[in-house]
């Protein structure tokens, strides 16, 4: 009868242990947002090296200017399809302003990422060459960022 | 006898309410600085671009190209009710047949050719302020736009905002409101003014509303809760906003940020508009908002985000 109770509250106390480090082990988003955000940040860093250039704050150099664009278009050329996986939207967990329309127009959604590739990699053949062609393909890369986030992202 | 008083007091109140409702027109002096306008439907396209008509027009998801078909349908939730944007395109549906003094009277005084207000969703308390030349050629340039015969969705509102005549009251009270004074007063500040207050409309969202939507004049641009959802706009005066002005440039130019983030929301649309007009134009803005005068953020830091 005693043994019962010592292993019954062994094993709640077990489970009590095992269930923190559980959750501890899952604080934050889930790796899929992790990842995705880790993407835009990617995306984000590539193109300040560039925008710096483009607004006269750093030196324009064509070796440097090149490298960011060319990381840029390979970043946003990424399959995306293992990122945005169900259940992950801002109405389903904290952590991420991914609108649940992401899942209901999907096609859009994956053609306004086509889009993104599609400026970034323009974006690449002119970024290299000089300051004039940075600064004038900067726009479409904006514009392509802005017309996703207009559509599937939740404003702050 | 005492009765017959009260009855009379009421009818008088009764009169005068609907006198004071009243639709007020442009004056007639407008219609002749109208027509002698010229329809410069080049100049009507940048007015489109600055005044945002598209963004508000085009159907719900729709790329506003250089071209757009603006047959109405997006859906604008508030307080008072949900709002959907109108059939503008030069159809039957639209404003086709639309007298130039018609469409004067609708995007300045907010009445419609048969008489009726129209809610300050559309923003005509700031189009009000538009130039006689800008209004007659916008008009000229929508006329050359797809036309598209989808008809207009009614409004979702209830009582007593369904009241259309009781907006009569609303612009008595909230119909002009006026700018802060600019330091410096500059060219370039007062063009900034007349881009963002008289065709751009940006208090819409930046600027906080009273219980009746009035604008709060004196939190000019100083941020206001989103009307349609969670979140707040932002404080643009010189008080929260710190960017530089070629931080500006590039933001009104790309939509990115100084952190490389990019404009989302309605703001994306407004950044794709200004992304079209000349540079001297968004130059113009960016000098505007430095010369607002600074209003500290109304909310705790932590809930202010750009």
């Amino acid at each position: 009868m005693k043994l019962k109770r010592v292993l019954t509250m062994t094993g709640l106390a077990f489970g009590l242990v095992a269930g923190t480090a559980f959750a501890a082990g899952h604080d934050g988003p889930p790796p899929a947002v992790k990842a995705r955000l880790g993407l835009m940040a990617n995306f984000a860093y590539n193109l300040g090296v560039l925008g710096e250039m483009a607004k006269g704050n750093t030196d324009y150099n064509a070796d440097v200017a090149a490298v960011a664009a060319a990381n840029l278009a390979a970043f946003s050329a990424t399959d995306q399809s293992l990122l945005w996986t169900a259940g992950t939207d801002t109405g389903s967990i904290s952590g991420t302003r991914a609108l649940p329309k992401i899942w209901e127009a999907k096609a859009d959604f994956n053609s306004k990422s086509a889009d993104l590739a599609k400026a970034s990699m323009t974006f690449a053949a002119a970024a290299g060459t000089d300051l004039a062609g940075l600064q004038g393909a900067i726009g479409g890369v904006g514009a392509a960022c802005g017309a996703c986030h207009k559509a599937y992202r939740e404003p702050q | 006898m005492f009765r017959r008083i009260i009855a009379a007091i009421a009818l008088l109140g009764a009169g005068a309410g609907w006198w004071v409702t009243a639709p007020t027109y442009l004056p007639r002096a407008d219609e002749i600085t109208l027509m002698a306008a010229a329809p410069d439907a080049a100049l009507g396209e940048q007015v489109f671009w600055a005044a945002g008509c598209a963004s508000c027009h085009v159907p719900p998801d729709t790329a506003e190209t250089d071209t757009p078909i603006l047959s109405g349908g997006q859906a604008f939730a508030s307080d008072f009710g949900t709002f959907y944007a109108p059939n503008i395109t030069p159809s039957p549906e639209g404003i086709g047949g639309w007298t130039l003094m018609q469409f004067a009277n609708a995007v300045q005084a907010g009445i419609s050719p048969e008489g009726a207000h129209y809610y300050p969703a559309f923003p005509y308390t700031a189009y009000a302020k538009a130039r006689h030349e800008d209004i007659a050629a916008l008009f000229a340039f929508i006329q050359t736009l797809p036309a598209d015969a989808t008809p207009s969705r009614s409004h979702d509102v209830g009582f007593p905002f369904n009241i259309r005549r009781s907006l009569g009251g609303w612009k008595l009270l909230f119909g002009e409101p006026d700018g802060p004074e600019l330091q410096p007063l500059s060219p370039s500040t007062e063009r900034g003014a007349y881009l963002a207050e008289a065709l751009g409309h940006c208090t819409e969202c930046h600027t906080a509303r009273n219980a009746l939507g009035g604008l709060n004049t004196s939190l000019w641009m100083a941020g206001a809760p989103n009307p349609s959802g969670k979140g707040r706009t932002p404080n643009i005066t010189p008080a929260a906003l710190d960017w530089s002005q070629v931080d500006l440039m590039a933001y009104f130019t790309t939509g990115l940020t100084p952190d490389y983030d990019s404009a989302g929301g309605k703001m994306a649309s407004v950044v794709q508009n200004l992304a079209r007009l000349p540079e001297a134009d968004r130059m113009a803005l960016v000098d505007y908002l430095k010369a607002l005068p600074p209003i500290a953020n109304q909310q705790p830091a932590s809930e202010q985000v750009r």
